[in-house]
């Protein structure tokens, strides 16, 4: 009894009801009236429970692994996963538009899920060393090139949605140590493009300029002495990034970037063509009201009404066939769990242990963030699974790795191996 | 501390954000979002009602048709041309029908051609998967399985603007009562349409039954509608009427209802089925010489001529004015004012008394009865009202009420249209002395007339003349008795009069053997402006009869259009009517052949022929 205690038992119930939920979802998205068995390796969910079935497999594995095993595989297997994307150019199979598939007869297999295990190995491999300081340069750009080499490599499949998932590694990183002002810097930047998109450069600049305006005087009235050149210079680099803004936007994304941008701050309706999926899928989601429309009776879902309901989009038959009841508790779960690991973290003295989970608690909370923000039209349409619910073996085995990497480390808290 | 715990309040606040979002799709109650995508919504209609005549035979029903269906977004491109060909449309109407289908909606189901005959179904079905995005779609169309009456059952069509504006319950394409019955018990016909909900997928592809069918509504079956018209009567009336204009009314008197009416020329009911059913529809309507979609029984309002003594005798006898041995002497007419004179076919002379009077249709008889019932007052326009409340007692000068919509009111004068006329009483009943023998401002039409004589048949009142005796179970038939102002003695010598019209009068042809009939004929001037000039035509030939006389089972109006003399058309009309509906089987028939074999065509052509023409001959 006490070796099941000792395990993070809260984060366990999450992810089995999470999964559980995952699995009745998928067997309704993809439910036609020629169904068989659940258990048909055929159909989708059949495929999902084995992925299920294997992940737990690999998951009591890696309970009795010792700790020290990660942290010693670490370097290897960040290479190993560089190795894989790089090899995809030449052995990938192209599916959807992006060569980010292996398929070696019926397993198919993305090594861009790999990766994101891999990296958050890395990189808390390299933090955790003791030499490592975010204040020197080097370093940065050393922990810069961890994160940004399956960035590019992702990029270039292409593949963006995935590759933007990365990001979620600023959180470790600033926590340990990186300077805030990269994150507020990021932020600025972040509000300038968004500002610039929605208005236009003439109106941000004029924005941007009362904003610094009203700082200079603010600091006059403290008494503050104020440096006007590097001021200026702030507001002139702010500035021209506004001006390059529309620049970025038409030339370096492609016009259905554009589009999913423009649709969601407002700039265009087309509930028809390019805001298809976004539209259906608040129909959907609304369709759903409190209670639901029940299993397997929602009628968008049934329909097929919204594109990729089973993998990015499966939030929408969530919403339908079980309401915000159903909704509210999915968010409710999720946040469980990533608060909970990244509480937990906290907790672990071990630094390797603690960067991993708080990598694996940010990576679930940027797929979380952006999935279900774009179900119900808040962020711009990016193709991400909703971690352990939307089909897709190769995600639903590596994240459930990394969920049984941190009740590993989580358990032997007080253990060096 | 910032840093710590950045990612758990990034969590929570983004958590509390999409709960907010969430909150305000699916728990707001407006509903912005409606999903009309995934519901296909099919109306699902009970049999119109059928139609049987008074006897249990049946006369409509329905068929088979189809319907070809095009849904816009399904199509892909396809040769018009060959589609057009293969539905006998034309390219130009087929492009047309289409773009109006796309204005209409891309993804809901529109008619490209409706009334699809089942053959024609059968060789289309094997060719139609060719075109995508069209199919065959079954429905059902009237099926008028006996050619007559079709002016009292009427007909069906697609809805139009108006009717989807005047009732909600139409959508396009439904099919609507028109004319007649068809049109007046439109709801007991129709029932009520039900609905089937189906569950569609994103290519708008129907994948099964929504919500198990439990939110369907069963369609409520329509009524079934017996008629009081007697199919076999109205045939052989029909028959009679071929090739000549006019109407033929005929009721039972005892309840009001309608044995048969006849309009001629008229249209037959299937006319208004099938692939040519605009063409015939517009021919119909502009054929504007013979007037088929105009019911001259019911809307066509003609002087009713000499059958109009019998009331005038009647009022006479009510107020006193005559008896039954009051007698006139007729000098091959009198001279009613100085300088005015109203002739009469009786010989110089002839002394009548009221039931010769009544059998030789004596003109100068009931002008002086006219007379007395005006001048019995001190003011001609008191005299004058009076006299028209006796006549509209009689249902004359109003619609009748009948379950029909089509009709006319008649006229019949009263004091102010004389007053606005001539001046205040500056007239008297020398000035409307017309009134007594059926000429002049007086309108009746063929219904009216049979209803007044059915008022006399039944010596006393009528029953308001219908023509649905039950529906479904319910009989339709407790109506009220609609009393005149005429007194029940009064009736008796004047009927006897009308027995003597048919026995040894004016209408001797109308006798039959063993059945006593009462009748009256009329010979009915009338006029026609021909390039601005009044020009006489020869006069309208009308009887009105009952039988037997003394428990009268039928009573029969006929009113031919310029057939001349009363007893030349009119009455053997009638005779034989009544002969077929008392006796079933007509003896006389040399009168048979005569009546359906004449024809007054080229009597009818006379006036469009731009030549001088004589006329009653």
């Amino acid at each position: 009894m006490n070796k099941i205690l000792k395990y993070d038992l809260i984060s366990l119930i999450t992810y089995a009801l999470i999964a559980t939920f995952g699995i009745i979802n998928i067997y309704s998205s993809s439910y036609t009236e020629s169904f068989t068995s659940i258990f048909d390796y055929r159909t989708l969910v059949g495929k999902q429970l084995t992925f299920l079935v294997v992940s737990l497999i690999s998951g009591l594995i890696i309970i009795f692994t010792k700790s020290k095993f990660f942290d010693n595989i670490a370097s290897l297997v960040y290479f190993l996963s560089l190795i894989l994307l790089i090899s995809l150019f030449f052995f990938g199979v192209e599916r959807g538009g992006a060569k980010s598939w292996y398929i070696l007869g019926p397993i198919s297999f993305q090594p861009s899920e790999f990766a994101k295990l891999c990296t958050a190995l890395f990189l808390a491999k390299f933090l955790s060393i003791i030499q490592t300081d975010l204040n020197k340069t080097r370093d940065i750009i050393f922990v810069g090139a961890i994160i940004f080499v399956p960035i590019i490599l992702i990029t270039l499949q292409p593949d963006p949605g995935s590759a933007l998932v990365f990001l979620a590694f600023i959180f470790p990183i600033l926590r340990e140590g990186l300077d805030l002002r990269f994150f507020y810097f990021g932020i600025i930047i972040l509000s300038i493009l968004i500002l610039t998109l929605i208005f236009n450069f003439f109106i941000s600049s004029v924005i941007l300029s009362s904003i610094f305006l009203i700082i200079i005087l603010y600091r006059r009235r403290k008494r503050i002495r104020l440096n006007f050149i590097k001021s200026s210079i702030s507001l002139l680099f702010l500035v021209s990034i506004s001006f390059s803004t529309n620049y970025l936007f038409e030339n370096i994304l492609e016009q259905r970037h554009r589009d999913r941008i423009n649709l969601i701050l407002g700039k265009e309706v087309d509930d028809k063509g390019i805001g298809y999926n976004i539209n259906q899928s608040k129909i959907a989601i609304s369709n759903g009201g409190l209670f639901g429309t029940g299993f397997l009776e929602g009628t968008q879902t049934k329909g097929d009404f919204v594109p990729r309901q089973h993998t990015d989009y499966i939030f929408s038959t969530i919403g339908e066939e079980w309401g915000f009841m159903g909704t509210f508790s999915t968010i409710l779960l999720f946040s469980i769990l990533i608060t909970r690991i990244a509480s937990r973290a906290e907790k672990q003295p071990i630094h390797f242990r603690r960067i991993y989970c708080l990598s694996f608690s940010s990576l679930l909370f940027i797929h979380f963030f952006i999935n279900i923000g774009m179900s119900i039209g808040l962020v711009p349409s990016v193709g991400i699974p909703l971690p352990f619910i939307s089909y897709g073996g190769s995600s639903l085995l590596i994240f459930s790795i990394m969920f049984f990497i941190y009740l590993n480390f989580d358990s032997s808290r007080l253990k060096e191996d | 501390m910032l840093k710590k715990y950045l990612l758990i309040w990034l969590t929570i606040i983004v958590s509390v954000i999409f709960i907010m979002r969430l909150a305000s799709l699916q728990l707001s109650s407006d509903s912005y979002f409606n999903s009309d995508f995934a519901i296909q919504e099919l109306s699902v209609y009970p049999e119109r009602g059928l139609i049987f005549d008074r006897n249990g035979n049946l006369l409509v029903a329905n068929q088979p048709s189809y319907e070809l269906i095009i849904i816009p977004e399904n199509t892909s491109e396809f040769d018009t041309i060959s589609l057009a060909n293969l539905t006998d449309m034309n390219p130009d109407e087929l492009k047309r029908k289409i773009n109006s289908s796309v204005a209409y909606s891309k993804k809901l189901p529109s008619i490209i051609k409706s009334q699809i005959s089942k053959e024609k179904n059968a060789f289309l079905q094997e060719k139609i998967w060719l075109f995508e995005g069209f199919y065959l779609r079954k429905n059902s169309v009237r099926d008028y399985i006996k050619p007559f009456a079709s002016n009292v059952i009427g007909y069906t069509g697609e809805v139009d603007r108006n009717d989807i504006a005047n009732n909600s319950y139409y959508e396009k394409g439904e099919m609507i009562g028109k004319q007649g019955i068809e049109k007046y018990y439109e709801d007991e016909l129709k029932g009520i349409k039900g609905k089937k909900y189906y569950q569609k997928d994103r290519f708008n592809r129907v994948i099964g039954p929504f919500n198990n069918s439990l939110s369907d509504i069963k369609p409520s079956k329509a009524k079934n509608i017996t008629l009081t018209i007697d199919i076999d009567l109205q045939e052989y009336a029909e028959s009679l009427l071929q090739n000549k204009r006019g109407g033929v009314v005929a009721i039972e008197p005892s309840t009001g209802e309608i044995l048969t009416l006849v309009s001629s020329p008229t249209y037959k009911s299937e006319q208004f089925i099938g692939q040519d059913r605009t063409e015939n529809f517009n021919k119909l309507l502009n054929d504007s010489i013979n007037k088929p979609l105009f019911d001259r029984s019911l809307q066509a309002q003609y002087s009713p001529g000499s059958p109009m003594k019998i009331l005038n005798a009647l009022i006479g006898l009510q107020e006193g004015v005559i008896n039954e041995n009051t007698t006139f002497t007729c000098n091959a007419g009198h001279y009613y004012a100085r300088n005015a004179f109203m002739g009469c076919h009786n010989p110089f002379g002839t002394v009548s008394n009221l039931r010769k009077g009544i059998y030789n249709s004596c003109n100068t008889y009931f002008a002086r009865t006219y007379r007395g019932i005006i001048d019995k007052y001190e003011t001609p326009s008191e005299g004058l009202d009076n006299w028209a409340n006796h006549i509209k007692s009689f249902g004359l000068g109003d619609y009748l009420g009948y379950d029909l919509s089509i009709g006319k009111k008649g006229f019949i004068p009263e004091s102010d249209y004389y007053n606005r006329f001539y001046g205040n009483n500056r007239w008297g009943s020398s000035t409307t002395i017309s009134n007594s023998i059926g000429q002049g401002e007086i309108l009746t039409t063929p219904i009216q007339m049979a209803n007044f004589a059915t008022a006399i048949a039944n010596r006393g009142f009528y029953v308001k003349p219908h023509f649905v005796k039950r529906i479904d179970n319910k009989s339709m038939n407790n109506r009220d008795k609609n009393y005149t102002t005429i007194d029940k003695e009064n009736f008796e010598i004047v009927i006897d009069g009308m027995v003597d019209v048919v026995d040894r009068g004016t209408a001797r042809i109308a006798k039959i053997n063993g059945i006593s009939v009462a009748g009256k004929t009329g010979t009915v001037e009338n006029f026609i402006l021909i390039e601005n000039e009044k020009k006489q035509l020869t006069d309208h030939s009308t009887f009105i009869a009952f039988a037997p006389a003394e428990d009268p089972k039928i009573v029969v109006s006929v009113f031919i259009e310029n057939g001349y003399w009363g007893s030349r058309w009119a009455a053997p009309i009638a005779s034989l009517i009544i002969e077929k509906y008392l006796k079933e089987d007509v003896r006389r028939k040399w009168l048979e052949n005569r009546m359906v074999n004449g024809s007054l065509v080229e009597e009818y052509e006379k006036p469009y022929k731009f030549e001088n023409f004589s006329i009653n001959e």
